[in-house]
């Protein structure tokens, strides 16, 4: 179990649920995981299953309709607006879409300085403290100093990626949701940026939740996975674990589904019928029966949790033994 | 086996504010009947620029196909006019888009959106069309009750499949399917590319597919050709490509994925980033992110050569041996 020592983030019985009478959207539902310092926790999932939208209410850019937050030990869903402020310092949001999540009529200094001046780091007179603070960040993430100027526009999605990690870093954050950093880059580049964010977590201690669609890109670099269906975890395990023996009949599906760069290795593809399904009022039981292959009458009626059935492997599906 | 498309030397520029865009520079391909070729290569290697070419489609101006030949079934499509053109798109060659939230027309039913492809090659009333249609819809999966439906009421898996129902709804000899399942997740993927598959052996249709995926190649094609700055680089079959790899730009694509298989603690992508289209460098395209860079790779292009049995390389160190 986790070291309760070691542990910076802890989620019990997150919630949140979009609308309200009648059609209620289950984006997460009855989520609990923790996330020890200097860890990462890889959330896998397809679209519209509800992991940027948990990243964000642990956060809280998404007030959660239920459940706790811990964040070194205290729940910050009772935070009020101040000390939530203080709070952003150390968690801090890489986001999806570099050219959607920068503005556009920001330079890089002014997109890395804006943190540092509304938390009060530095004044905002102090123009050469800031200068040198920027620079070192630009250094940090690997962007050369003669861009400082320039704006997002004149740059590529991968250094664009690159001033999104610097404006996160800027306040030396302890705790990074990182919201498919590299999904939207091309795979040489996707490659350049896991490997800053890798060294970048080695030198200054970061713990990250990294959640990503791809289960091939936080293979190497979590410490544990959590695969996320329809709004919940239904299976949970230290990386290597979950890909040597994956147990959920949806983590079967989504690792054999993965393309293999191998022109001699043979496919055992587990096709799955239809679509996720819509997380709109779901009815008790287990949300992946309907495209589950082993689905018995058995499998819905009944709300599933989360059951270790090895030393650190959870998962819900009740035909595990 | 028969060739079925041939293209000799393409060269294609744009001619735009900011100076000649030289997206494609001397590309020579042949696709066999019943074949699948894989092009691979990453944002503006030229990879859309020649499906677009094949198909006629660059919009001129800016741009302009400056040399080659481009021999469809022994015609040749550059000499072709206007309206024996139209024969040939849908009708001969069809395309998939790569995205399938835009590539619909949204005021359009679907059913309307395939008999629009049907009537303008076949000479038949509209009742045949729909019922056509209709049957289309079904073979790549969806019920045919739902061809009075518009593109907002399907999700992007099926979106896309109504696209390939457009595309094969003629009975093409060669699709042309650009990166046919990027905007979609991965157990989506598998269900398009096998049914993508499933319909090709059925019809013994040609294709190409155009990705940046290896593992999506490795696994759905026959031959291979690497893209880099408009000019293909490595070519050969699917063995001696993966098992075989000899430029430095393929083994750095292989080193930027990470493997599923073994265990890679770090990444070992290409550095630096492709060159600007506008400002290509002198020599060989790639010398300036290579790590095997000599001086001759500065001065002169080096040839794309044959190492074996059809394997195609074009570096210098190949030219040695």
């Amino acid at each position: 179990m986790t070291d309760a020592k070691n542990e910076i983030l802890r989620v019990e019985g997150l919630k949140k649920y979009f609308g309200s009478s009648g059609a209620v959207l289950h984006a997460v539902d009855d989520v609990n995981f923790s996330i020890n310092e200097g860890a990462t926790l890889g959330v896998v999932g397809e679209s519209g299953c509800g992991k940027s939208t948990m990243g964000r209410t642990i956060l809280r850019l998404h007030e959660p309709t239920e459940g706790k937050v811990f964040f070194k030990g205290e729940n910050i869903v009772d935070y009020d607006k101040k000390q939530m402020k203080a709070l952003r310092k150390e968690m801090q949001i890489i986001f999806q879409d570099p050219f959607a999540s920068l503005n556009p009529r920001m330079s890089i200094s002014e997109t890395i300085i804006e943190p540092l001046i509304i938390q009060g780091v530095y004044d905002k007179k102090d123009k050469a403290g800031l200068q040198k603070r920027v620079r070192e960040l630009m250094d940090l993430v690997g962007l050369a100093e003669r861009l400082i100027n320039t704006y997002p526009h004149e740059l590529d999605g991968g250094r664009r990626q690159r001033i999104g990690i610097a404006r996160a870093l800027a306040l030396n954050p302890k705790f990074i949701v990182c919201d498919e950093p590299v999904s939207a880059l091309d795979v040489s580049i996707q490659a350049q940026i896991l490997n800053l964010m890798q060294d970048l977590q080695d030198e200054l201690g970061l713990t990250y939740m990294f959640i990503t669609h791809d289960l091939s890109v936080v293979k190497h670099f979590a410490n544990d996975i959590a695969v996320m269906y329809l709004g919940q975890l239904v299976e949970k395990a230290p990386a290597e674990l979950l890909f040597k023996n994956p147990l959920h009949p949806y983590t079967k599906a989504l690792l054999s589904a993965i393309p293999v760069p191998d022109p001699d290795y043979k496919m055992e593809r587990i096709l799955l019928q239809g679509e996720i399904t819509s997380p709109i009022n779901p009815e008790p039981g287990c949300r992946f029966a309907k495209r589950c292959p082993l689905a018995t009458a058995e499998c819905s009626g009944q709300d599933l949790v989360l059951r270790e059935v090895e030393p650190e492997h959870f998962v819900t599906c009740r035909l595990v033994q | 086996m028969k060739e079925l498309l041939k293209v000799k030397d393409l060269v294609i520029h744009y001619q735009t504010d900011d100076g000649l865009v030289e997206a494609l520079n001397g590309v020579s391909l042949s696709i066999g009947e019943g074949e699948t070729l894989g092009l691979v290569g990453e944002t503006g290697a030229g990879k859309t620029t020649l499906a677009k070419g094949i198909m006629r489609l660059i919009p001129n101006p800016p741009g302009k196909i400056k040399e080659g030949e481009i021999f469809y079934d022994g015609k040749d499509l550059l000499a072709l006019g206007d309206i024996e053109m139209q024969d040939i798109r849908g009708g001969h060659i069809s395309m998939i888009f790569q995205d399938p939230m835009t590539s619909l027309n949204p005021v359009m039913t679907v059913g309307d959106q395939i008999m629009e492809v049907i009537q303008k090659h076949n000479n038949i009333s509209k009742q045949e069309a729909y019922q056509k249609a209709g049957e289309m819809l079904e073979l790549v999966g969806i019920v045919k009750e739902r061809a009075n439906d518009y593109p907002h009421q399907f999700s992007g898996g099926m979106k896309q499949r109504v696209i390939i129902a457009i595309a094969l709804a003629c009975n093409p000899k060669l699709l042309i399917a650009d990166e046919p399942t990027t905007a979609l997740d991965v157990t989506i993927q598998a269900q398009v590319l096998e049914m993508i598959n499933r319909l090709k052996k059925k019809l013994n249709t040609s294709m190409l597919l155009i990705t940046h995926d290896l593992g999506v190649v490795a696994q759905n094609c026959d031959h291979v050709a690497i893209i880099y700055a408009g000019e293909i680089v490595e070519y050969g079959d699917l063995q001696q490509v993966f098992k075989n790899t000899q430029h430095p730009y393929t083994e750095g694509l292989f080193g930027s994925i990470p493997s599923l298989a073994a265990n890679v603690k770090r990444l070992q992508p290409v550095e630096g980033l492709m060159p600007d289209p506008t400002d290509l460098p002198e020599g060989c395209k790639f010398h300036t992110r290579c790590k095997y860079v000599q001086d001759i790779c500065k001065k002169n292009v080096p040839p794309l050569i044959d190492i074996g049995e059809g394997h195609l390389v074009r570096c210098v160190r190949c030219q040695k041996q």
